[in-house]
C-alpha cells in the first residue's frame, strides 16, 4: 500500500500544487473521501473545506471552495475556484468568503443549498482554527 | 522654407516623442512577459475544465433534462455580444480589430432580423461601437481602476451574463475578443459561450459521480463560463500589450526616419545659408 498517487490541485490564476502524494483528503460535496492509489476514477464536486494531501514531504492542508475533483486510480486533479494554503488563510479570507455566501443566501431561491453553504464556510473556518 | 529655428525645435519634439513611444514599446514588453506567465499559469485549470465538462455534456448533452446553459433556451432570437477591449488606446489597430468583427457580426445579426444586445467591457470598444450601435448597449464593465485582471472580475463578468441569462434577456452569448498569436499578430475570436459548445467531448462513462452526472454539470456549467471569460480576458490582456509593444515599435522607428529627414534637411539649410552669406561677402569686395 506504498504507492503513491500524482496530486495536482489548480485554482484559475496558478497551480498551486503538484506532487506525488500517498493520500488525498478531499471535502466532497456529499461527504468528505480519501483518496489513494488505486482509488476508482470518480469525479466529484466539492463543498467549502479543507483539503488534505499526505506525501512525503509531510501533509499539506489548503483551504478550498467551489470546483471539482477528478480521482483516477493514478492521480487525483482539483480544480478549485479558490484555494490557498491553510497557513496563508486568515480571518479576513474567511470574512470576505462568509460575506459573499451570506449575500447569496439573502437573495437566492435555493435556500437550503445557500444555508448549507454559510454552515460549511463556518465548519470550515472552525477545521482551520480561526 | 521653415527657418533653421524652427527646424531645430521639430527635431527637439520629434526626439522626445521618439523616447516616449521608446519608454512605452518597454514598458509593454515588461507587461506583456507578465501577461503570458498569468495565460500560462491559467491554462491547466481552463484546460481541465474544458475536458470533464465536455465528457460530461457529452454524456447528459441529449437528456432533455440537460440544463439550460448546455441545451439553450430552445429560441435563436436575442443575441448578446460581449465585446472586451482595453481600457487604454496606442495599441495598433488591437481595439478596432475587435469592435469591426463585432460590428459586422452585430450587422449580419441585425440583418436577419433578430435582436441584438450589447455588452462591453473596456471603453475603447464602447467608444467605437457607440456611433451606430449605441442603442444596443444594455452594460458596460469598467475594469479601468483593476491593474491585473484576476479571476475576481472575470467571475463578476460572468455572474452578470448568467444573471441576464436566467432572466430570459437573451438566448445566445457571444464573446469577442483577440486571441494572442504572436507580438505581431493578434487574431479577432468569437467564441460562443451560452449555449455551451465543446468540440470533442468523449463521454467519459468510467467514471463514478458524485452527486449525479446532471448535479455536477448544472454546478460546473456557470464555472465554465466563468473559466471561459477568465481565459478571454488573459488572452486580450497579452494581446493588447503585444499589439502595442509592435505598434510603440513601429512609431519608434517612423520618429526616428524623421528625425533622419529633419536633420538632413536642418544641415542643408543652414549650408545654404553660409553659402549665402559668402556669395555676398564676396560680391561686395568684387564690387568694390
Amino acid at each position: 500500500m506504498a504507492g503513491t498517487l500524482q496530486f495536482d490541485l489548480v485554482s484559475p490564476e496558478r497551480r498551486l500544487a503538484s506532487v506525488a502524494a500517498s493520500e488525498v483528503q478531499i471535502p466532497g460535496a456529499d461527504g468528505d473521501l480519501t483518496a489513494m492509489e488505486g482509488h476508482s476514477p470518480t469525479i466529484t464536486t466539492l463543498r467549502p473545506g479543507i483539503l488534505k494531501a499526505i506525501s512525503a514531504e509531510g501533509t499539506k492542508s489548503y483551504v478550498v471552495t467551489g470546483g471539482f475533483a477528478d480521482i483516477t486510480a493514478t492521480g487525483v486533479s482539483v480544480l478549485a475556484e479558490r484555494a490557498v494554503p491553510v497557513e496563508e488563510a486568515n480571518a479576513a479570507l474567511f470574512d470576505s468568503l462568509l460575506a459573499e455566501a451570506r449575500d447569496a443566501a439573502a437573495t437566492a431561491a435555493d435556500k437550503d443549498t445557500a444555508d448549507k453553504l454559510v454552515a460549511d464556510i463556518l465548519a470550515m473556518r472552525a477545521a482551520a482554527g480561526q | 522654407m521653415p527657418s533653421l529655428k524652427d527646424l531645430k525645435n521639430r527635431i527637439g519634439s520629434v526626439k522626445n516623442t521618439r523616447k516616449i513611444t521608446k519608454a512605452m514599446q518597454m514598458v509593454a514588453a515588461a507587461k506583456l512577459r507578465r501577461a503570458q506567465e498569468a495565460a500560462e499559469a491559467a491554462r491547466p485549470y481552463a484546460e481541465r475544465m474544458n475536458a470533464v465538462v465536455a465528457g460530461l455534456a457529452a454524456s447528459v448533452g441529449g437528456s432533455p433534462s440537460a440544463p439550460r446553459l448546455l441545451s439553450g433556451t430552445g429560441a435563436d432570437k436575442v443575441h448578446l455580444l460581449v465585446v472586451m477591449t482595453a481600457e487604454r488606446g496606442l495599441c495598433g489597430g488591437f481595439n478596432s480589430s475587435i469592435a469591426r468583427l463585432a460590428r459586422v457580426r452585430a450587422n449580419e445579426l441585425l440583418a436577419q432580423g433578430k435582436t441584438v444586445k450589447i455588452l462591453t467591457v473596456g471603453k475603447k470598444g464602447r467608444e467605437q461601437l457607440k456611433r451606430d450601435l449605441s442603442a444596443h448597449f444594455v452594460g458596460h464593465v469598467d475594469l479601468t481602476d483593476v491593474k491585473r485582471v484576476g479571476y475576481v472580475n472575470a467571475q463578476a463578468i460572468a455572474r452578470d451574463v448568467l444573471a441576464r441569462f436566467e432572466a430570459g434577456e437573451f438566448d445566445v452569448a457571444t464573446l469577442f475578443y483577440n486571441r494572442f498569436q504572436s507580438v505581431i499578430s493578434q487574431i479577432p475570436t468569437a467564441q460562443q459561450v451560452i449555449p455551451a459548445q465543446f468540440e470533442g467531448g468523449a463521454t467519459s462513462s468510467l467514471y463514478d459521480y458524485e452527486p449525479s452526472e446532471e448535479a455536477i454539470l448544472a454546478d460546473l456549467l456557470p464555472r465554465g463560463v466563468a473559466t471561459q471569460v477568465f481565459t478571454a480576458l488573459l488572452e486580450n490582456g497579452a494581446s493588447e500589450q503585444g499589439a502595442r509593444m509592435s505598434a510603440m515599435d513601429n512609431a519608434t522607428r517612423n520618429a526616428g526616419d524623421m528625425i533622419n529627414k529633419l536633420t538632413i534637411q536642418f544641415n542643408r539649410s543652414r549650408q545654404a545659408a553660409i553659402t549665402k552669406e559668402l556669395i555676398e561677402i564676396i560680391s561686395g569686395a568684387e564690387a568694390l
